[in-house]
């Protein structure tokens, strides 16, 4: 019986698998190991701090974060910045449209991150690391996620990385070879490169140190409840467990009699 | 409330004599939870149980999102991102809804193919297994329903995708199309109308799966035998039954409790694993995606849809009969709903004197077949269409056609079965050795 219904726990997972397709021709995606994968992964308050930095310092020139309030940087489970700390971060770096005054004036902790629209501007990054998948295979199944994860945040890794230095001139745009980008070329310039930003904590800057930590923060951005998540996980899967137990037990009791078993209870 | 005897409801108390001869509720109610049940049910028949669950769970969250949802193309998108960052509990609440979908949809095929291995659609519960189809399009519905309310590039070209198979048909598709969407494209509108229309159908499902429920009370359980319970007398049929309450209804618990268990590892851990990432990136009419990919649940049948293309022979015939008003669309669109249509008929394909499976030595290799047919079809159904897969889509689909149309109604005339146990009581005696005692 038992293993009937394992078989089906298999059945149902082997269906379930259908999901998280894409198709197979994407670039290459460099499998990082990052703090907050598989199911006791937790945030490095420490990498979104620095994460932060590079954002703010780098990628804040051409993408906004429109779904962050400033104020979550406080949160526990994220930067865990103090109030007063997110107040002063928010006003230093941070200038934001009001319409009551009708001009800029500096972010408040109640406001968003800025969205950045308009010419030559990149994409919004609030959800880029869920937007993106790393890991597709084998054979377009997206089984391998189940052990390496979406990948989202590898992505976003492996594309800062992944620049070849080849760059072409098409109608007027500069295009710059990506390996793992889909297509291979890409509008946006290389960023990142050995020493660039100093860390407040002087941790290795070396231009993958920066790419791992901007990638975290942004798998933050888009999954800010993530660590909240996967305690509930714990928690229900915890309950569910001891509650399926007692129901085993008491549906083995109330059927001994009619299957002429004798239970030693 | 079924044809095997049993002990009926006999109000006691003066308020239950009272209410019993103007509403008799309390009987209904006990009839229900009472109804004699074969007693060799396997695991296999858990998934009404897990069924039933996820449609409470399914409304119970829904309708919590409604109140902070906004249903407006340019707020959508961001009122999902405010349930999952501002209102409390909401990521877990749209998690376990979202995720919530897949494991309605797991649970119902493996209760659909489990009806068709142990032959469960056959007289006399061909009722049963219509309004179980009929619930299983209601699903298929509310589904891509919803997936729609995020309003993210899946959503808005999947709605795009799927609303043109309605302009396929012939001289009337366009305005068809147009009258759905409210519109020339998937818009405002569009989003307005699928969300007053996700949030009604589940009550439609509800309403149906009361008279699915209805319809096997009436003719009893099926059972891995398929043998009927013996009717003869009250003490014939306690033989082979149990009441439901509590045997069945403890035993499905610990199924469920399983099903859940696995379930909400994938809600805390690994959320996004069954939904596409395009999802996460706002509707954009002016910016296609390299691969427009429906849910996981409907890619057996969008292979289906997409496996008849304009150099299949039998699409050219039917084009040129026609002359010209079928071409391949249409027909690829007629295949997909025939593809269910076809297993709706089963009752009447199945020309097989013995009802379970598992007395029909040949009938089990083309149902195995068919189960990995739907597996390849689901996997097909969400790559390319660049060969082999066009050919694989092919010959799935054309397996799907043949096993209900042309395998099921010969398989009866010259399979040789074997015996079924006389009586349920020696299926479960031969089980449980003790029990003959």
């Amino acid at each position: 019986m038992i293993k009937k219904l394992a078989t089906s726990a298999v059945v149902a997972l082997a269906l379930a698998t259908g999901g998280a397709l894409a198709a197979g021709d994407e670039g290459h995606i460099e499998d990082f190991a990052f703090s907050f994968e598989g199911p006791f992964g937790t945030y490095d308050q420490e990498q979104l701090r620095r994460g932060l930095k590079i954002y703010t310092e780098v990628c804040a020139a051409c993408h906004g974060l429109r779904y962050v309030p400033l104020r979550t940087l406080a949160d526990p489970g994220g930067p865990n910045y103090t109030e007063d700390e997110v107040r002063d971060y928010a006003a230093e770096h941070f200038f934001v449209y009001d319409a009551e005054l009708d001009e800029d004036r500096p972010a408040k902790p109640s406001d968003f991150f800025p969205a950045v629209s308009g010419e030559g501007m990149g994409p919004d990054l609030s959800l880029m690391a869920k937007a993106r998948a790393g890991f597709h295979g084998p054979a377009g199944t997206g089984l391998n996620q189940l052990f390496r994860g979406m990948g989202g945040a590898e992505y976003i890794a492996s594309f800062l990385l992944g620049f070849t230095g080849e760059e072409d001139e098409i109608a007027g745009t500069f295009l710059y070879e990506n390996t793992a980008f889909p297509g291979g070329w890409v509008s946006m310039a290389p960023q990142l490169e050995d020493g660039l930003i100093d860390y407040d904590d002087g941790h290795s800057n070396t231009a993958r140190d920066m790419a791992k930590d901007v990638s975290a923060f942004l798998m933050w951005t888009a999954e800010p409840k993530m660590m909240a998540r996967k305690q509930a996980g714990f928690v229900s899967v915890l309950l569910l467990v001891l509650l399926t137990s007692l129901l085993y037990l008491t549906n083995k009791k109330l059927w001994a009699p009619h299957k002429g078993k004798h239970l030693d209870l | 409330m079924s044809g095997i005897p049993h002990d009926h409801y006999e109000p006691k108390s003066g308020f239950e004599k009272w209410l019993d001869k103007r509403l008799p509720v309390v009987g209904l109610l006990y009839d229900t939870l009472m109804i004699p049940t074969p007693k060799n049910l396997n695991w296999w028949w858990i998934w009404g149980i897990v069924l039933t669950f996820c449609l409470v769970m399914q409304i119970v969250t829904g309708i919590i999102l409604v109140m902070h949802y906004t249903p407006h193309v340019d707020m959508a998108f961001a009122s999902i991102e405010h349930i999952m960052r501002d209102v409390n509990g909401g990521h877990m609440l749209r998690y376990v809804h979202s995720n919530g979908a897949s494991l309605f949809f797991v649970a119902v095929y493996i209760h659909i193919f489990r009806g068709l291995f142990y032959g469960s659609y056959k007289a006399p519960r061909e009722v049963t297994w219509i309004i179980g189809m009929l619930i299983y399009l209601m699903m298929m519905a509310t589904g891509f329903l919803g997936y729609v309310l995020p309003w993210g590039q899946m959503s808005f070209w999947g709605a795009t995708v799927i609303t043109g198979l309605f302009g396929a048909i012939p001289f009337i598709g366009e305005g068809l199309q147009t009258w759905l969407l409210g519109g020339p494209a998937v818009d405002n509108a569009t989003l307005n109308r699928f969300f007053s229309l996700h949030y009604l159908l589940p009550f439609v499902i509800a309403a149906l799966v009361a008279v699915h429920i209805w319809a096997f009370h009436t003719t009893g359980n099926n059972n891995p035998t398929g043998v009927p319970v013996r009717t003869g007398s009250k003490e014939e049929a306690e033989k082979d039954t149990l009441p439901f309450w509590p045997y069945f209804v403890i035993k499905d618990l610990v199924g469920l409790g399983i099903v859940l268990i696995i379930f909400f590892a994938i809600v805390g851990f690994m959320p996004n694993y069954l939904g596409h990432p395009d999802n996460y990136i706002e509707a954009n009419p002016l910016s296609t995606p390299a691969h427009i990919v429906p849910e996981w649940y409907y890619l057996p049948f969008y292979a289906i849809l997409r496996a008849f293309t304009a150099d299949v022979w039998a699409v050219q015939a039917v084009s040129f009969l026609t002359g010209g008003i079928v071409d391949a669309k249409f027909f690829g669109v007629v295949a997909m709903f025939g593809a269910i249509f076809v297993m709706a008929l089963a009752p009447w394909l199945d020309t097989s004197s013995v009802r379970s499976g598992q007395y029909r030595p040949a009938f089990k290799w083309w149902f195995r077949l068919l189960i990995i047919d739907f597996m390849v079809l689901m996997w097909v159904g969400a790559r390319d269409t660049e060969f082999p897969h066009d050919w694989i889509s092919l010959i799935g689909a054309t397996y799907w056609f043949a096993y209900f149309l042309v395998i099921l109604p010969l398989l009866g005339l010259f399979e040789k079965p074997t015996t079924p146990p006389a009586t349920i009581e020696e299926d479960f005696n031969a089980h449980y050795p003790g029990a003959a005692e």
